[in-house]
């Protein structure tokens, strides 16, 4: 009997070692990238497309490159129906399979602060490209989390730089009302303490409106635009939110060019339900829109052989469609170091951790990457998550399409980095973290 | 000291400093409130017929919408796309009692009500499959300039809808109270067994009931859906809708108008004048923590009827 067991156990043991090391041979030349999405649900409009940007993106890899450096991508999509609990059900789901995930992409501030204690401990790198925990971008803090190209405060100091512009100079700031009008959540209350700042710095009232989720109503918010008469309304808005408000400004007259949007709040779905009232609103946004990129003619040539109708219908092209595109592109080429500095075979998620801390996409590799004029070059380093040279494109809607106007506006940096780092180091003290030395 | 002035002397000096612009706040909320109760009117319907307390209202809303504007993007004229749309409305509210309403027949009421929770799924699921989830423009050609009288700014499809409400309102009261279905409908409210014991019957009654109910998601969806699209978040007007019947109450029509009326003013009145003090965004908690204070006074509504129980 007793050797019966043995004899059991011993073969047990020698297939579980043989399922193992089959399971590491058949992932070996597979890259796992687990995409969150939220096809469904009330934000869905605003999911779809970015999903779509991903799927469409990663196909793009395998098919016109055979993967990345040699090695096939894999993919899975989760429903998070924008739920940060199910989001967390999501990567703890998927952190494992297919080998491990390489990073993880949350789409969810939420969400995002719910992961970052979580990846650290899992070893799998969170970008949370322009969304999510802004003092993140304090590397020798959160060693786990990559917030390129923009946190939300960079976003706000160049939107005040943006409207400084527009004012004739930053010295014309001093006497002007700027209302910020928020979704009541730690998303929309992010901008909150940069725009506080700059309003003293600069001699600019502010006005904070916060606007109850889902925002379906907002009656109450542009009567006290319309009383107070802000020179100039910056947005930090999400899903139906937006659209209402755009329709509320259009209601009360407000000149829809002083109207800005943060890049969460300038997407195609936001403009449709205002028609012709929403032209000429403006939204800050990280990429330009539309086809002409390089990349988007390639994936409707390869992913869509050609069908131009079926691409729109996918919403190639649309603005949280090209982020999709954007995002999957990014944390590719981070992967693709990560490959070739470990000598072409897969990486581990401290490898990916280890290429995103010295990540660099020049104006060179944008034109290799399809991306040329697309977006603005990256450069993140140990120390500096965000990126060397954070800052915004000013895109307005023409009743059309979303076209950049102007040139690229530069983040005040100068007065956000301290405030990163301050908040960095308040984080660290709260968690017992010793920040790392670079 | 500095509380007195935040909470009280603050907001009313800022009353009195500008009334016209208090009175455009509280037209403002008076819009704002015709439209819940739009929506809340779909839920009185219900209740008054047969007890329950629908929670698929709002995933009705956003499935007529969807099915309208659906048919409206394939070049279908308004007024046959509108009469396809009720056709499809009174087609679920048959498929409803078939498959749903008939065997749950004098059961109580919170077995009916978990019934309509999965109901709300299935309409949320149906009308994304069909429709999709994309944000979709509803244009039935309700004018939406807006101008003044007096110093106040009126917009005019808040004013159509308030039109709207009011005719809705006139039609169902008499409805209810004048035609014998309307009675039919309150006896089988009151007691299902008794109704069908006298004759009453219970199958065509609840189709009837929720068709209509169907039509009133219909006119909420065209009318939310003119103003902020139509897209999956009309589901969420239902959480708007809930202060209005508790203040108003579950069975009365009229109720739900005034409640509507009154959340409405309460909401923007607060937010306005008191949501500074509170960092903003209070109109919501704002129309709940009055619907609550209001139940504890009179639970059934200010136009409910008295709940008296044999002991």
């Amino acid at each position: 009997m007793k050797l019966r067991s043995l004899l059991l156990a011993a073969a047990g043991f020698a297939i579980g070692i043989t399922g193992i090391t089959e399971t590491d041979r058949a992932y070996a030349d597979e890259l796992f990238f687990p995409v969150f999405v939220y096809r469904t649900g009330p934000y869905a409009p605003s999911g779809e497309p970015i999903a779509n940007g991903f799927r469409d993106y990663y196909a793009l890899l395998n098919k016109r490159d055979g993967g990345i450096e040699g090695l096939k991508v894999k993919t899975e999509e989760c429903e998070t129906k924008y739920n940060t609990k199910v989001g967390v059900e999501c990567y703890e789901k998927l952190k494992n399979k297919h080998g491990g995930a390489l990073l993880v992409n949350p789409y969810s501030t939420g969400l995002t602060y719910q992961l970052i204690p979580k990846a650290a401990v899992d070893n799998i790198p969170i970008i949370s490209m322009g969304y999510g925990r802004t003092a993140a971008a304090d590397g020798r803090v959160f060693k786990w989390v990559f917030n390129f190209p923009a946190t939300y405060w960079s976003q706000a100091s160049a939107f005040v730089n943006y409207v400084g512009d527009q004012e004739g100079g930053m010295a014309n700031l001093k006497g002007k009302h700027i209302a910020h009008v928020h979704h009541n959540s730690a998303y929309g209350k992010e901008a909150n303490p940069t725009l506080d700042t700059l309003s003293k710095k600069f001699g600019f009232k502010l006005t904070k409106l916060a606007v109850d989720h889902p925002g379906q109503e907002q009656k109450a918010t542009w009567l006290q635009i319309r009383r107070k008469k802000p020179d100039w309304v910056f947005m930090s808005g999400w899903g139906v939110m937006n659209q209402v408000a755009i329709k509320e400004a259009a209601t009360i007259g407000f000149p829809m060019d002083r109207f800005v949007g943060n890049w969460w709040s300038g997407s195609d779905a936001d403009v449709v339900p205002a028609g012709d009232n929403s032209i000429g609103y403006k939204s800050t946004a990280m990429h330009s829109a539309g086809v002409k990129a390089k990349v988007m003619q390639d994936i409707i040539k390869h992913v869509y052989g050609g069908d131009k109708a079926a691409a729109k219908t996918n919403k190639v092209g649309e603005v949280l469609y090209n982020r999709g595109v954007y995002n999957a592109a990014l944390a590719t080429e981070a992967v693709r170091d990560a490959v070739k500095k470990s000598g072409g075979k897969k990486p581990n998620g401290d490898q990916v951790r280890a290429a995103l801390e010295s990540f660099t996409v020049d104006k060179d590799r944008l034109a290799k990457l399809g991306m040329s004029g697309f977006a603005n070059p990256v450069s993140v380093s140990c120390r500096n998550h965000e990126g060397a040279a954070p800052g915004v494109f000013i895109q307005q809607w023409d009743g059309k399409q979303w076209k950049v106007k102007g040139d690229f506006v530069p983040a005040m940096s100068d007065v956000v980095r301290p405030m990163v780092e301050k908040a960095a180091a308040a984080y660290a003290k709260e968690n017992n973290i010793k920040p790392r030395g670079c | 000291m500095e509380v007195l002035n935040t909470f009280f002397i603050a907001p009313v000096l800022d009353m009195a400093d500008s009334p016209i612009f208090l009175l455009e706040v509280i037209i403002g909320g008076l819009m704002a409130g015709v439209m819940y109760s739009l929506v809340a009117l779909g839920f009185v319907l219900i209740y008054k017929a047969s007890g329950v307390f629908n929670y698929a209202q709002g995933a009705m809303v956003l499935f007529a919408a969807l099915t309208l504007v659906g048919l409206l993007d394939n070049h279908v004229p308004l007024i046959l796309a509108i009469i396809l749309t009720m056709i499809v409305m009174v087609g679920v509210a048959f498929l409803i009692e078939r498959y749903m309403l008939r065997h749950l027949v004098n059961q109580a009421q919170i077995i009916l009500f978990m019934a309509t929770i999965g109901l709300n799924f299935v309409f949320e699921g149906a009308g994304q499959i069909a429709w999709g989830s994309n944000v979709k423009k509803l244009d039935v050609g309700i004018p939406e300039n807006s101008f003044e009288v007096g110093g106040v700014l009126i917009n005019s499809f808040d004013l159509f809808a308030a039109v709207t409400a009011a005719v809705l309102v006139g039609v169902l009261a008499i409805f209810f109270q004048k035609t014998s279905v309307g009675r039919a409908l309150r006896a089988v409210a009151d007691d299902h067994q008794a109704a069908l014991s006298v004759g009453i019957p219970l199958k065509t009654i609840w189709i009837i009931v929720w068709s209509v109910s169907g039509f009133v998601a219909l006119v909420a969806g065209i009318m939310w859906g003119g103003k902020a699209g139509v897209q999956f978040s009309l589901v969420l007007i239902a959480l708007k809708a809930l202060p209005v019947l508790i203040l108003g109450g579950f069975e009365s029509v009229p109720g739900a108008i005034i409640g509507g009326l009154l959340i409405g003013v309460f909401e923007k009145v607060s937010e306005v004048y008191w949501g500074p003090a509170f960092g903003g965004a209070i109109e919501g908690w704002f129309a709940y923590m009055a619907a609550l204070v209001f139940l504890m006074f009179r639970p059934q509504g200010l136009f409910g009827e008295k709940i008296i129980e044999r002991v």
